[in-house]
């Protein structure tokens, strides 16, 4: 880091339709001194890519509230690493403990919680982004 | 880009060829600011044939507006017809940066899905708070955008700031988007954003008062003929346009689409876009050497200062200093003011 602010594309994957967690999580990271890509409800691999590529982002964030966190997380890494773009992937919401593992094998960089803190979050995804070539 | 090792001449021979990717990286290098960016700017210069005033590049619109008066959702309708009448057009979403924690929430894309899909290339952009970054910066990301074939290059940001509005009104077209129920005449009348437009597009025409606010436009620009005022910004002496626009519904994009073309058009058989884009190129110089001097005045200030004297004379007294600083020395950032950039062989790796 040389003081140039992380670029952080955060988004709903797919339908979910619950995007205040993701919104709380844009203000803390924007309180964190990070520049957050909104791109909000129904978004699909594709599209995230694309403003992954467009934004030169350097980490994606992925709100899950509907339990298909272990379908599309994996799936969103996988799509990521298919077109060359080397981006971590963090992922909040409601991932039960036991999921974890399953996660971290699936390549997801990290994973936010209910009752996560404003520095955990901003912590999470300054690892995430820190754990890069 | 984490993984980038491509030199920077490498990235602009694949920008050029049309790669989205390397487009972006060197966006990311043009905003870091600094050596780097100094070094895409001068091979993107020479890559589009260097010359100041070329009527050949990118038609560069500005797009300004108050907040909330539909910028986002009429750029993503207006430039995914562009595509549909075979254009290629790219997007530089500007947004604010918190002056506090220098974070920012760029929002602009959730109103552009529609856009995206259709293949416009937007980049979002925070003012990063750095005094004349934005200035610098974003004529720069302009020129990348060009060289890699988009066309045209629409600069959107918000309507309030000095900076925000010089911005969008170095353009060669100004595109000022206005709503229903913005105020009365006596508003439309006072100075600032109004002045600048070369075409209004007043959004959100489904409105009952929509009819009023398009009235009281066309009221200001009476008075802008009766006064002479007030025109200097459409440089072909006409009277701008004034488009009704729905940007949820598409009503009057195809019109806006026209209006752009049209203020190009008349740019050319007016003999003007030279003029105007020389004009650029100078406020472009006016801003590189604005940073030389705010960078040698933020060193000279940076130590202890005799504090029982008045802030003129102490300015005044370290004026000697602030020469010598700009004349070779001591520049922040290491290179000095008169001598070239270090380009060959420069790798874009671990940059950040």
């Amino acid at each position: 880091m040389d003081g140039t602010p992380l670029r952080v594309v955060l988004a709903k994957l797919g339908l979910d339709g619950h995007d205040r967690g993701l919104k709380v999580v844009a203000r803390m990271l924007r309180d964190g001194g990070m520049e957050v890509v909104y791109l909000g409800l129904r978004q699909t691999t594709d599209s995230i890519i694309d403003a992954v590529e467009q934004e030169d982002a350097d980490v994606v964030g992925i709100s899950m509230l509907n339990a298909g966190h272990l379908t599309l997380g994996p799936r969103m890494v996988e799509a990521l690493a298919a077109v060359g773009l080397d981006v971590p992937v963090v992922i909040g919401g409601i991932v039960p403990d036991e999921d974890l593992p399953a996660m971290a094998a699936a390549g997801v960089a990290g994973v936010l919680g209910p009752g996560a803190s404003a520095d955990e979050v901003v912590a999470c995804v300054q690892a995430a982004a820190d754990t890069r070539s | 880009m984490p993984g980038e090792t491509r030199s920077i001449a490498d990235l602009v021979a694949a920008a050029r060829g049309g790669e989205r990717r390397a487009t972006a990286r060197l966006l990311t290098l043009v905003e870091k600011g600094g050596p780097v960016a100094d070094e895409v700017a001068e091979r993107a210069w020479s890559a589009l044939g260097g010359r100041a005033g070329d009527e050949n590049r990118a038609h560069v619109i500005g797009l300004t507006g108050p907040p909330g008066a539909g910028k986002s959702t009429l750029v993503a309708a207006w430039t995914t017809r562009l595509v549909e009448r075979g254009c290629r057009p790219a997007v530089l979403a500007v947004d604010p940066s918190s002056p506090l924690t220098g974070g920012a929430i760029l929002g602009d894309r959730v109103r552009m899905a529609e856009a995206t899909a259709a293949g416009v290339f937007i980049r979002s952009m925070a003012t990063r708070g750095h005094a004349g970054g934005l200035a610098l910066a974003v004529p720069g990301m302009v020129r990348v955008l060009d060289l890699a074939g988009f066309d045209p290059v629409i600069v959107e940001t918000v309507g309030v700031g000095q900076v925000e509005v010089d911005v969008a009104s170095t353009a060669d077209t100004v595109l000022v988007v206005v709503t229903p129920g913005m105020g009365d005449a006596v508003q439309a009348n006072k100075a600032g954003l109004l002045e600048v437009a070369d075409v209004f597009a007043v959004n959100k025409s489904d409105r009952p008062d929509a009819a009023d606010a398009r009235r009281d436009l066309e009221l200001m620009l009476d008075l802008s003929d009766l006064t002479g005022h007030g025109r200097s910004g459409t440089g072909t002496g006409a009277r701008p346009s004034i488009i009704s626009t729905a940007a949820t519904t598409g009503v009057g994009v195809d019109e806006l689409a026209d209006a752009t073309d049209a203020h190009l058009t008349a740019l050319v058989a007016a003999g003007a876009l030279a003029g105007r884009r020389e004009d650029r190129w100078r406020a472009e110089v006016r801003s590189h050497l604005d940073r030389l001097l705010l960078d040698a005045s933020r060193s000279a200030t940076a130590g202890p200062l005799p504090v029982s004297s008045s802030p003129g004379a102490v300015a005044r007294s370290l004026a000697d200093g602030v020469a010598d600083r700009l004349l070779g020395h001591q520049i922040p950032g290491g290179r000095t003011a008169g001598e070239p950039a270090e380009h060959e062989g420069g790798a874009a790796e671990g940059d950040r």
